[in-house]
Order: structure tokens, then sequence, then C-alpha cells
């Protein structure tokens, strides 16, 4: 049986979609089978970011009123191919998903993929239940900024109340994954610091991934940054933190701003 | 601005910290309570509000579900000093 994962936030923009298309990248390069399920009804994206917008044919409201097979609607990754995605509709309303048929689904799938990874829509709604329901783990993408830590608290909340396993009384495994991450704001004290984050959600964390031109790069061309650019200091941290989902022991180094030499000499802050 | 500031400045981040700390403990606190008292509690706030400014923290609303009866707890605190009557103030 594969692992669900949800990626989700509260708050809109801070990297959902991109996140699961690295993180599920990561994965599935290394030979697992990944399946990504875009739950955002009327406002699909992970089909843009992966670069598959133009294979789109059948969708995951499709799925569920039965209109399409879900082999139908899977497109398989062209670079990778042990990675799948599944598209939300684009023209449907949010209602058209039902609890049972993305139970159906995400039961199927999860029988067939080592991991199904589930992009969650913005807010506390209906479509952002939907996408956490049968979730066995979570992630949870918080900027460093007070709104975002704030919702992420809020949706903490919600995985800990309205999933099937906390209603089952199980444990869900959530993760922090800290996503923008100036280390020259974070230096000077401009921005909360990884500690503040962590010890405010009291939530383990999964990864750093430092703000960097290179992801909005990837989401140009479509792919995900750590298909096109795996060097990358961005795309390599998704990669370590794509082990710790997998259960590795990896010690999270935050990125630190090197100083030049005449920076140190004067004292001077980094501007 | 001269040199001194530079040092003197005081960072955001620990404003931040504090900003979320505060108000998550409060939000926590009312997500773990029945819908009824938190909808009491808003209401009873805003009516306050209209005449008394006073911190959320100083109301504390918590019920007690009994067997055959329950009981409603309604902590008011209204400072004496700084939050005037708006009326006042206006």
């Amino acid at each position: 049986m594969g692992k669900v994962v949800v990626v989700t936030s509260g708050k809109g923009g801070v990297g959902k979609t991109t996140s699961t298309a690295a993180l599920g990248a990561a994965v599935a390069k290394t030979g697992k089978k990944v399946a990504l399920v875009d739950f955002d009804v009327g406002l699909r994206n992970l089909d843009l970011i992966m670069g598959a917008e133009r294979r789109v044919v059948f969708d995951l409201v499709n799925v569920i009123q039965g209109s399409a097979k879900l082999s139908q609607a899977l497109i398989r990754d062209k670079r990778v191919e042990t990675l799948f995605l599944l598209p939300a509709s684009q023209t449907r309303d949010k209602d058209a998903l039902t609890e049972e048929g993305v139970a159906e689904v995400i039961g199927k799938l999860r029988s067939v993929f080592d991991y199904v990874f589930c992009d969650s829509p913005a807010g506390i709604e209906r479509g952002a239940q939907l996408a956490m329901r049968f979730a066995d783990e979570a992630v949870i993408v918080t900027n460093p900024e007070v709104s975002s830590v704030r919702d992420s608290d809020r949706i903490i909340g919600l995985l800990d109340a309205r999933t099937l396993r906390a209603e089952q009384g199980e444990q869900i495994a959530k993760h922090v994954l800290v996503t923008r991450y100036d280390a020259a704001r974070a230096a000077r004290g401009e921005m909360l610091s990884i500690d503040d984050v962590l010890e405010i959600l009291s939530t383990p964390l999964l990864g750093i991934i430092p703000e960097s031109q290179d992801v909005l790069r990837a989401s140009n061309l479509g792919s995900p940054v750590t298909l096109s650019e795996p060097l990358n200091a961005a795309a390599k941290a998704y990669i370590d933190a794509a082990k710790r989902l997998e259960g590795e022991q990896l010690p999270v180094i935050v990125p630190f701003e090197r100083k030049g030499f005449l920076d140190r000499l004067l004292g001077r802050r980094a501007a | 601005m001269n040199l001194l500031d530079i040092f003197k400045r005081r960072t955001s981040a620990p404003v931040a910290r504090e900003r979320l700390q505060v108000l998550l403990a409060y939000e926590r606190r009312n997500r773990s309570q029945p819908d009824l008292v938190s909808i009491l509690r808003e209401e009873i706030m805003a009516v306050i509000a209209k005449h008394v400014q006073i911190d959320q923290d100083y109301l504390q609303v918590s019920m007690d579900r009994g067997e055959t009866m329950s009981t409603l707890e309604i902590d008011i605190q209204i400072p004496n000093k700084s939050p005037m009557p708006l009326a006042m103030a206006g």
C-alpha cells in the first residue's frame, strides 16, 4: 500500500504546487512510483508546472463522475517514467468533488503507487479538506512570514481534527517545509528564523528551500526544479527533503549568507 | 540616519515572533472550545467593544456542562486606566 501525502498550507502563493512537483519528481527519480493529484478544481496549475498542460484530456472530476477511467486520466511524465499526474478540472466548480468519489480514487491510486501526493488548494474550505481527508502524512508549506505561519497553524489544527486518520484516533505525520527562505534577511533579523517557525508551530522540519530564481525559471520552463537543475541549491534542498520524507535521517542545514571580506572588515550589513 | 542608528535599530523578526505567539495561543484556545462558546464570546466582545475598548484577553467565557444543567461563566475585566470610553475619546 502506498503512502498518501497532502501538500498544504492554508495561505496561497507560498509554493504548494511548486513543492508538490519538486518533491514528487525527486521521489520518482529514485524509482518509486509516484502520482501527483491536483485538487485545485477550477484553478488547476500543477499541469503547467509539470509541463503537461497540453496533454490534459481527462481530469479528476471526470474520473469521479465516471466519464473517464483513472488510467485514461493519468498523464505519464516524459522525463521520469514512474511519475504520473492526475490533473484537476479547469471548468467545473469545487462541488464537483465528493468525499466518496475522492475516497475511491485515492484508494485505487494507493494500491498502485508507492506515493500519492495531493496538491491542496489554498484556503480551509471543502477543496482543501478533501485534499487532506485521506492523507497519511502532511507537508505544510510555510514561508517565514507572519500570515503564512498563522495559516499553517490553522491547517495543522484541521489536520488533527478533520482527516480520516485523526477521526480514527490515529496520528497523521506532519512536516513543515519552509520555502522562500532568504538567508540574508534572516541574518539581519528581518525575517522569522527557522527556530521561531518551528517553535511556534511545534512541528518537525522537512527542509528549508532557499529563495531562488532557479525555482521560478523551472516553473517558466514547465519542469520541476529537481529535474531541470538538480545541482542547484533549491533543488538539492528539495531532494534532501524528499529523502527525509522517505524516512532517511539527514541533518537540515540552515542556509547562511556568506559575507565578503570587505563586509566583515567594515562590519557592514548586507543590503 | 546616523551611523549609530544602524546598530540601535530593533530588528522586526522578534516582534513578529512575539505577536504570533500571543495570537496563536488565543486562536488555539478558541479552536478547542465548543462552537456555542466561541459564538457567545465573539458577540459579547462585540457588545463590549461598542462602549469600551478592551483586549480580547480581558474576556473569559467558559461553559461547564452538567447532567441536568450547564453553567456559563463570563468574566470581563475592564481596566481602570487607559481604555477610555469611546464617547469620551472621540
